[in-house]
């Protein structure tokens, strides 16, 4: 083959990775993670307790496990609405194996297993038939904390075995918690597979034109499959750790979850669209949520005024930058 | 600036930059009352970005722009309706649920009381303006139970609604049949007669021989120049248009054919396609021709795995081969290029080297994590190769112009390494320039030993480039045809069927 003697030369980059890392929505988010950060320090003077700070991690922890998975799955054009529902139902299914006498093991694998099958079902529902995630995942929602309700009633599993705790109360070294040791290794692991190889490119063409991606080769109905299993997957772990944290299973566990890890996800700069994001913008987004609701929960800031605060923080972190861009149109 | 006594609208040193690309630099363009202008240009020339500017959803960065020798600005698409310019987009966006009237009137229907909106008003503006351009259409009727002919009427019933002064027709006739076209042309001397300044955009020189007054002419983002018509003839027009004189001849070499490559049996489908077989040898061009929806696409799109086949056989190099996904097709060496460019070709929002990689990954990346100097060591080869114009590859390919989207597109399927490429009408939409660069493409990969399918419904394309024809009529093979068979008239027939008896 002959290369064209007209062919242009057309660089590889415009601008290097380094000043377009600096210019990014990670990198101002960030910067307002710094700037609580600060804050919070002035506020209270127990802030920069290490003991403390370990504390507040768990403000975020399991919602940003299933965040990781989340992103992806928002990524790939779709949603699942149903996590809280899922983190109910293993929760229900754990306190029914623990009941029924087996030791943490097995518990633990009942947790992530209910996890893998709700994932399943809504993943099927989704990719084999067709349907809308957003009304498969609304009608999961109900459809799997319905089932809790059903088992427990207004009663609650209590009496899981001391050993189970290690996921929601134990800590690895000194100050860092099971649970977060956790998290940082699966941040690790998903940045991994959404930026560095071919499965987390088919992820990304997935979601900003399936069609062309399908014709290029890409599986998408078993890239969004396995990214529905994924966040049933998820969705068991963090039931693990917040059963173990918590020490009982009610029918209401978790409730109103799935809408904070939206909000962490799209905080973290996914398009609610699909097609763009990042694993470490959604990282830092946890970060920034732990921290505002951390730092008012030390101001005694009650909670209703803190769901107030998330949603301003997430409604003026995405509207900031369209306004900025209105504003200069305007000018012009 | 002097401009011409009596232009309605002009623009003056209107300038628009994207990242690293100038797409239009200081570029004048006049319209004046009562006449209709072509802009032409090939694919990138600017054409678009300027009917852009003029309807308010693109600001330029320099220029002026004025109507009636005031200048004006247009901040927004509303404020651009609101001077009196109006636009029939190349693809018009109509409500499928709504009906004819609500189409025609959507965001400035006649108030009632209350501010509400005056049905019987509605109705009754809608039909005259109906009546007025020929177009029997009960405005009542909902969109989604009308013919693409028809609906086309009701987008321009809707830029008629609007009492504009400018009106924008940007590739009008892209989706008519001909006598269609000859109904559009009638009604663009009515819409002359009212004294509309009108802006004409059209690949097709008989069209505007046909029906413009004068040219202004752009390439590569700048003014090339503008005249009359009357005063000037195509070759004339084309060099201008390119920089240089093209031949309008098919640069077909005479390539070797070699051994078959590629032998269908028996495909079907239940509604789309029935018994088609045929083979493809090396080298060869085989061109499928046929009327629109005669089945052509639905089957190359079943011979890649994306519509499964009721029946049939696909084998390579002697072997069966069981193609049931686009994946299994690029393994087994048969790409397709898609005709929607934009929904099927490219994933617009991605950089250009992630497009022309997306289906070679598995060779540009190792154990199934990705290689980035190796994607763009193969993007560079084949977008050089096919002269790619961009600022960088990893700009997205949303930022280029059609004609350097669809060499994106195919480079991606090169760089695959096929035996066998499906071209879907790989020059529809496209400039004469661009077009050429293709053909000699085209001949080029046959020469290189490449088997190549080429589907295209324009007869001097298939006549100049096939080394055989397969003409297609209601999903069947109508007829095979080579050498001296092969003529306007045999392709005609056999694709009309009336070539049965004979």
């Amino acid at each position: 083959m002959t290369a064209s003697p007209t062919g242009r030369i057309v660089p590889d980059r415009l601008a290097s990775p380094t000043s377009r890392a600096l210019k990014s929505w990670e990198s101002l988010l960030a910067l307002v993670a710094i700037a609580i950060f600060i804050a919070n320090s002035f506020a209270s003077p127990y802030f920069l307790d290490p003991w403390n700070l370990s504390d507040a991690t768990f403000n975020f922890t399991e919602k940003a496990m299933i965040a990781l998975a989340m992103a992806l799955l928002i990524i790939s054009g779709e949603i699942d609405l149903s996590v809280a529902s899922i983190v109910a139902l293993a929760s229900t299914a754990m306190g029914l194996m623990m009941q029924a006498g087996f030791g943490t093991p097995a518990i633990v694998l009942t947790g992530l297993g209910t996890g893998l099958i709700c994932g399943a079902f809504n993943g099927l529902l989704v990719t084999r038939l067709g349907l809308p995630s957003i009304v498969v995942t609304i009608g999961t929602m109900s459809l799997f904390r319905g089932i809790s309700y059903i088992v427990l009633g207004d009663t609650a599993f209590t009496g899981y075995p001391a050993s189970f705790g290690w996921f929601g109360q134990g800590y690895v070294v000194w100050v860092i918690t099971v649970e977060l040791a956790i998290f940082a290794l699966l941040a690790v692991i998903y940045g991994i597979v959404l930026h560095k190889t071919n499965f987390g490119r088919g992820v990304y063409a997935a979601g900003n034109n399936p069609t062309a991606a399908m014709f290029s080769g890409v599986r998408v109905g078993r890239v969004k499959f396995i990214l529905f299993l994924l966040t049933g997957l998820m969705s068991g772990l963090a039931s693990v750790c917040l059963t173990s944290r918590l020490g009982s299973t009610r029918p209401s566990i978790g409730a109103g979850m799935e809408l904070e890890v939206v909000t962490v996800v799209v905080l973290g700069g996914v398009s609610i669209l699909g097609g763009s994001g990042s694993i470490p913008g959604v990282v830092i987004a946890a970060l920034v949520m732990g921290l505002v609701t951390f730092g008012l929960g030390l101001l005694n800031v009650p909670g209703i005024v803190m769901s107030i605060v998330i949603g301003v923080l997430l409604i003026g972190v995405i509207a900031l930058p369209r306004i900025w861009q209105k504003a200069r149109a305007w000018k012009k | 600036m002097t401009t011409d006594t009596g232009a309605v609208l002009a623009l003056d040193g209107v300038t628009k930059t994207f990242p690293g690309v100038k797409a239009l630099d200081g570029v004048r363009l006049e319209l004046h009352a009562g006449e209709v202008t072509a802009l032409i240009g090939e694919n990138g020339a600017g054409k678009s970005t300027v009917v852009k500017i003029l309807t308010g959803i693109y600001q330029p960065d320099g220029g002026s722009i004025t109507i009636d020798g005031r200048p004006v600005r247009f901040p927004t698409a509303q404020a651009a309706a609101d001077a009196g310019v109006t636009a029939i987009h190349q693809e018009t966006v109509l409500f499928d649920e709504l009906s004819v009237a609500e189409n025609i009137f959507l965001g400035h229907a006649p108030r009632a009381r209350f501010g509400l909106i005056d049905r019987r008003a509605m109705m009754n503006r809608a039909r005259d303006i109906l009546t007025g351009i020929g177009a029997r259409i009960d405005p009542a009727t909902r969109l989604k139970d009308l013919s693409i002919a028809s609906r086309h009427l009701v987008a321009i019933a809707r830029a008629l609604s609007i009492d504009a002064r400018v009106v924008i027709m940007d590739e009008p006739t892209a989706a008519l049949s001909q006598t269609e076209i000859e109904e559009l042309y009638t009604l663009v001397d009515q819409l002359k007669a009212q004294g509309k300044a009108i802006l004409f955009i059209s690949h097709k020189f008989d069209e505007i021989f046909r029906i413009a007054d004068r040219f202004t002419v752009f390439r590569d983002g700048q003014f090339v120049g503008a005249g009359r018509m009357a005063e000037i003839d195509e070759a004339a027009l084309v060099r201008m248009m390119v920089g240089r004189s093209v031949d309008q001849i098919f640069p077909k070499r005479a390539a070797k054919v070699g051994d078959e490559v590629l032998r269908v049996q028996g495909y079907c489908h239940p509604t789309e396609f029935d018994d088609i077989t045929f083979t493809l040898r090396r080298g060869e061009i085989l061109g499928f021709y046929g009327l629109v929806g005669a089945g052509r696409t639905e089957f190359m799109q079943s011979l890649i795995g994306i519509t499964r086949p009721s029946k049939g056989v696909t084998r390579i190099d002697g072997t069966i081969r069981t193609i049931r996904s686009p994946a299994q097709a690029i393994e087994a060496g048969i790409v397709y290029v898609p005709e929607d460019r934009g929904k099927q070709g490219a994933i617009l929002d991605m950089p250009i080297f992630q497009n022309v990689t997306l289906p070679s990954l598995g060779r540009t990346s190792r154990a199934g994590f990705t290689r980035m100097a190796n994607e763009f060591a193969l993007a560079r080869e084949y977008t050089r190769r096919l002269d790619l114009r961009a600022a960088a590859l990893d700009a997205n390919v949303g930022t280029l112009s059609g004609g350097n989207q669809q060499k994106v597109v195919i480079a991606k399927w090169l760089a695959v390494k096929p035996r066998v490429i499906i071209l879907d009408e790989p020059t529809k939409g496209i400039d004469i320039g661009s077009k050429a660069a293709v053909h000699e493409f085209m001949s080029e990969l046959a020469a290189e030993g490449l088997s190549v399918i080429m589907v295209s419904s324009e007869i001097p394309e298939i006549l100049g480039m096939s080394d055989r024809v397969i003409v297609m009529r209601e999903g069947r093979i109508a007829a095979e045809l080579a050498g001296a068979d092969l003529t306007p008239e045999t392709l005609v027939r056999y694709a009309a069927g009336i070539g049965r008896a004979a």
